[in-house]
């Protein structure tokens, strides 16, 4: 059986890094910048990046809209720092005109655990499940208030920033503060394809 | 708690330096000297800034020793923007990049624009939470750097010009080094670790996966889409722009078009379309025509 087709958002960011991940897990993996690219594919990945950088690129070459409209028709998908902010319908402290894509009822706040010299790595529980996670931070936004229809998959415990949320997901949208892709451990990304997997039957 | 987890945060790591710079990829970093400049570029979609006393076409032309940033102006930048902001520190001035480092600037450039402070050693980077940026013209200084803890490189060209021959010349270098080792055998690359001056289990790395285990930038003399675009289809990861911006007749305007050419290096179509009536580029200085002690690539070692 071959693997479900997923695109990664490809305007600015760690693309790179997303699309091995996704292609370890089974599935086929294609870059995406222009409207025609989002036909056939069955999922999407918001990588990490600049979310202001993604934002404007998607607006100026008139992505934002069209990729909205398959989001909200239910197009599967995940973002990751920058992606989870682009998948919020709030964000504190945007820039004056950022818009993001939205679709997961939760505010999140860019850049909450400080600047670059904050930035950490440290363990998490995802998803109830052990083994612990090595989770990386990198100028990370952590999500500050959740609607009713969100599913907190992993909060910070103990360690600092106690009880903070850092995955969550809600119906077709998955997000993380942190980068899985960049550590080689594969359970967010294989989660992700088995959401896409679910959807497509 | 279990033993077998460490939820105690860990910063500064090889992974979190080296991930933010992950990060920038396919972006721009543009070179500004206020606060508004910043916002300008912010705005035009950098992806981070590099906040810098005076351009180099200013340093090279005023002459002079040429150093870190006024304090206040860097925290003007911070508080101006909300992307990454870096900030450049001289070769080896290892008491820059503390102060750098306490501003709480994310990057720091370890930067030949700089007038050196040390012409003998460069910065220890691995003592340092903040991760580096640093200058290579060819893959054994790209090494030595990373074996001293940079956490990203960027190709050097000659800052400060507008000519983007040395760039050009860098990039296809180090590329061309990288794809050499590749092609040997492994008894090879212990006389290959030789002539690079660097530690073999890196070139080993570097043979193994063909790429540096470091984001690749490209840096000095980038002034157009065109320019950027041709840097990232010879293997840059992303473009600093320096005086390119700034000294040319639109910023704004220019710094977008670089932004989005970068983005879609590899689609003429938008690059022509970006180029249109971008006014006057910076004026320019032809690398040939500079004297030798006046070129700046030429720093570092």
């Amino acid at each position: 059986m071959t693997g479900p087709t997923i695109g990664v958002l490809a305007l600015q960011g760690d693309v790179r890094e997303h699309v091995r991940a996704l292609e370890s897990v089974g599935a086929h993996a294609v870059p995406v910048r222009r409207e025609r690219e989002l036909h056939g594919i069955q999922g999407m990945v918001i990588p990490g990046g600049e979310s202001t950088v993604m934002d404007k690129l998607l607006r100026a070459f008139e992505l934002f809209d069209p990729l909205q409209e398959r989001l909200r028709e239910g197009l599967v998908a995940y973002g990751s720092c920058a992606g989870m902010i682009m998948l919020a319908d709030r964000v504190a402290d945007a820039t004056a005109d950022q818009r993001t894509l939205g679709g997961l009822d939760v505010t999140v706040r860019r850049n909450a655990f400080g600047r670059q010299v904050d930035s950490f790595e440290r363990d998490i529980t995802y998803a109830g499940s052990p083994p612990p996670m090595r989770a990386v931070f990198i100028r990370a936004p952590w999500v500050e208030d959740v609607g009713p229809q969100v599913e907190v998959l992993a909060r910070l415990e103990g360690g600092g920033f106690d009880g903070r949320v850092v995955a969550v997901r809600q119906g077709t949208l998955l997000a993380t503060s942190f980068h899985p892709e960049v550590t080689g451990d594969l359970r967010v990304h294989s989660h992700f394809v088995d959401l896409v997997r679910q959807r497509a039957q | 708690m279990t033993s077998a987890s460490e939820t105690t945060p860990t910063t500064g790591t090889t992974r979190v330096k080296r991930g933010m710079a992950e990060m920038l990829k396919g972006g721009v970093i543009m070179d500004v000297v206020t606060a508004d400049q910043a916002k300008i570029a912010e705005d035009a979609g950098a992806v981070a800034v590099m906040a810098l006393e005076r351009v180099p076409a200013d340093i090279r032309a005023q002459g002079g020793v040429s150093r870190m940033s006024d304090p206040d102006m860097i925290d003007g930048i911070i508080a101006a923007v909300s992307i990454p902001v870096m900030a450049k520190a001289r070769i080896g001035h290892f008491v820059e990049a503390q102060v750098l480092q306490s501003l709480g600037v994310d990057y720091i450039d370890e930067s030949e624009v700089l007038t050196p402070a040390d012409y003998a050693n460069h910065i220890d980077k691995w003592l340092f939470n903040v991760p580096f940026v640093c200058g290579a013209t060819n893959l054994g200084e790209a090494l030595r750097r990373i074996t001293e803890g940079a956490a990203m490189i960027r190709s050097k060209g000659e800052a400060g010009t507008g000519d983007v021959s040395n760039a050009t010349m860098h990039m296809r270098q180090i590329r061309g080094e990288i794809r050499r080792l590749g092609s040997m055998s492994p008894d090879e690359l212990y006389v290959a670790a030789k002539e690079l001056q660097a530690p073999y289990d890196l070139v080993r790395e570097v043979a193994e996966t063909g790429k540096l285990p470091v984001v690749m930038f490209t840096a000095g003399g980038i002034a157009t889409p065109a320019d950027a675009a041709m840097m990232m289809q010879l293997g840059a990861e992303g473009v600093f722009v320096g005086s390119g911006i700034f000294k040319s007749g639109n910023p704004a305007q220019r710094a977008e078009a670089i932004v989005k050419a970068t983005t879609f290096f590899d689609d003429p179509g938008v690059i022509a379309k970006v180029s249109r009536g971008l006014g006057e580029a910076m004026v320019g200085i032809n690398v040939e025509e500079l004297p030798q002690s006046h070129r700046l690539a030429q720093r570092g070692w």
